[in-house]
């Protein structure tokens, strides 16, 4: 970034009026893109009556019945049984009390987020793992036909995900391993791993190979070397890596939709068939939606200085 | 970036850290053996989930076999999916939409990314922020988003009908984005636009950075117009970067699935039935395994040809 003094003559700098007419335009994109998520925001806290209103309700009394019905199952009950009942226990009873509701028990979002989370995790350490091993390889060693092998490792990722379903559905239900987490983290990690080498590649290439050399010299052995010098100069790239693979499992939908039903189903095909009665719930789809994207938020600013090499597999480096 | 420590300090920090007995005896491995030892796992993990399945997935294409009757007996057919998928209007109406998804996609996110990124490097106060807020659409996930659009979509209640009255006059039920034949394929393009044009506005940003302030200086004092140094200096530099934006959202939308699967699957009739939402019918709904399979692999050897052509051409333009 040039840091020069720029005088009222340069040539590159635009002109303030010009500055401003960008700023201007630029703030008013980023606006207009967010009003969807401020929208999925808001549904998330409207009751169900709200939230189908016509006109579209900007503002109404917020009400944590979204957030409710998301983690809960409900049963609808005569007023007699209802009379009977003890005063309610929590704001999710009393609510669901107000419309002749009694929580029959916990819903499946919990339980689907947490297979969210494990298969996000466990394919993007296994990923980043051979990842690592794998561009390090790549990057220091002469291997024979070595971008053959890169192209083969990216070409893996033109497939489209229904036509790498196909056989995967019929090979994990010959293993057992439909509908488990196991082979989510399997098929997850297979997909990352050409992501994080051609990542971590690029990465490793910055780290001169004269630290590595220097203490080879002083009688460390190649493996120690990657261990101790490697490793900890790789740890910004490794960070980075990890995150993209996080953020792709995580948002991943054609195989879990495909490839998982019950047990080991992650948040994304569970989202969209909440139902309520008559209908699909969309405060309750909104409020998972939310939790859901949540944490992506928080991944996209820690990584917006390495977002245009992961998004371009490396190819472009700022 | 990388700190820049003087390479003696920091063997002697090497030789201080304690030597790990494990590594000091795998320590014996030639840098030949170490190299197969790293990349190895890799590839057979590929191998095992990628390549293993394409075989099966050829074998099964030139076969009748069918996903939900595993025990039934095999039957060769040959080649016969693979004509029958060539003249079947079906296929060729998903393979039309699928270019028309792709198509208006690249086009308007193309146009859209490049003035946006025109506009960030106009490097005014808070630049980086605003960029930031820009590029949060393409990191969520396109189905749980495309799910709500859905929502946003619905005829009088939705927040999309309602704002376009808003701004145009015509009453928010006169209009369908997801139920009409003639909308629904715009209401797809426009949520992919909506998620992408930062992606592409962000490849091209880092182009126009690329350019050095020289370059414009010189044609300054040539006098050269602005417009002159648009279409002579900007354009040819950036266009690398342009291309490859369009190649990786190529690839992405002609693979397609998650988003439009929510938001119309496909629907209505099969307006927006892109390539991938036929295949899912065909093997999943309809069980057609063996002929699915070969049409996946139809799919594969024509993404996979289009991107090595393009990328032939990719690199021409940069060593231009």
């Amino acid at each position: 970034m040039s840091t020069g003094i720029v005088t009222a003559h340069s040539v590159v700098e635009p002109s303030p009026r010009a500055k401003a007419v960008a700023a201007t335009l630029v703030a008013a994109y980023a606006l207009i893109s967010m009003i969807p998520l401020v929208w999925i925001f808001l549904t998330g806290f409207k009751s169900p009556p709200d939230s189908i209103s016509y006109p579209p309700k900007a503002i109404f009394e917020p009400t944590l019945e979204g957030y409710c019905n998301l983690f809960t199952t409900r049963s609808r009950q005569s007023p007699e049984y209802m009379a009977t009942l003890p005063p309610p226990a929590s704001t999710c009873d009393e609510i669901a009390r107000s419309r002749n509701m009694v929580i029959a028990g916990p819903s499946n979002y919990a339980p689907r987020f947490v297979n969210s989370l494990i298969i996000a995790f466990a394919s993007t350490f296994c990923a980043v793992a051979l990842g690592t091993f794998a561009a390090y390889g790549f990057s220091r060693f002469k291997v024979p036909l070595a971008d053959d092998l890169l192209f083969f490792i990216l070409s893996t990722r033109m497939m489209p995900p229904i036509a790498v379903a196909i056989p995967i559905y019929l090979m994990y239900r010959e293993l057992g391993l439909s509908d488990t987490r196991l082979g989510m983290i399997l098929l997850y990690t297979s997909v990352n791993v050409s992501l994080a080498v051609w990542l971590l590649k690029g990465f490793i290439d910055e780290i001169p190979r004269e630290y590595e050399e220097a203490a080879m010299v002083d009688g460390y052995s190649r493996l120690h070397a990657f261990w101790k010098v490697v490793l900890p100069q790789a740890t910004t790239g490794i960070a980075a890596t990890a995150i993209f693979c996080l953020i792709f499992a995580w948002n991943e939908y054609a195989f879990a939709v495909l490839l998982t039903s019950g047990e080991a189903q992650t948040a994304p095909p569970f989202i969209p068939i909440i139902i309520g009665e008559g209908g699909q719930d969309w405060p309750a789809v909104a409020a998972g939606t939310t939790l859901f994207l949540l944490p992506i938020l928080a991944f996209t600013v820690l990584l917006r200085r390495h977002l245009l090499r992961g998004i371009t597999f490396g190819a472009v480096r700022k | 970036m990388t700190e820049l420590t003087p390479v003696s300090s920091l063997a002697d920090r090497v030789a201080a850290a304690s030597p790990d007995w494990a590594l000091r005896r795998a320590g014996g491995f030639s840098d030949r053996s170490i190299a197969w030892l790293f990349i190895a796992p890799t590839i057979v993990l590929l191998l095992a989930i990628n390549i293993f399945p394409l075989i099966w997935t050829i074998r099964l294409s030139f076969t009748n076999y069918r996903g939900n009757r595993p025990n039934a007996p095999l039957k060769s057919v040959g080649l016969d999916h693979y004509q029958s998928i060539l003249s079947d209007p079906d296929i060729w109406a998903a393979m039309q939409a699928t270019a028309h998804f792709v198509l208006w996609t690249i086009a308007l996110q193309t146009l859209l990314g490049f003035a946006l990124a025109w506009l960030i490097d106009r490097k005014f106060r808070g630049h980086a922020l605003w960029t930031t807020i820009i590029l949060i659409p393409m990191m969520l996930s396109p189905a749980v988003v495309g799910n709500f659009w859905r929502f946003l979509y619905q005829p009088q209640i939705g927040l999309f009908n309602y704002l376009v009255s808003f701004i145009s006059g015509v009453p928010p039920s006169s209009f369908e984005m997801i139920g009409s034949v003639k909308l629904a394929p715009w209401s797809i393009i426009l949520v992919d636009t909506w998620m992408w044009t930062p992606y592409v506005a962000l490849i091209i940003l880092a182009g126009l950075r690329s350019i050095p302030d020289y370059i414009y200086e010189a044609a300054e004092v040539d006098r050269a117009s602005s417009w002159r140094q648009f279409w002579s200096i900007t354009l040819p530099m950036v266009l690398p970067f342009i291309m490859l934006a369009v190649l990786f959202r190529g690839i992405e939308n002609f693979k397609m699935f998650d988003m439009v699967n929510l938001l119309t699957s496909g629907g209505p009739g099969s307006t927006t039935e892109v390539a991938s939402i036929t295949l899912k019918r065909e093997a999943f709904e309809k069980w057609r395994t063996g002929y699915s399979s070969a049409f996946a692999i139809i799919l594969f050897v024509t993404v996979f040809g289009l991107a090595n052509i393009y990328v032939k051409a990719l690199n021409r333009v940069r060593q231009r």
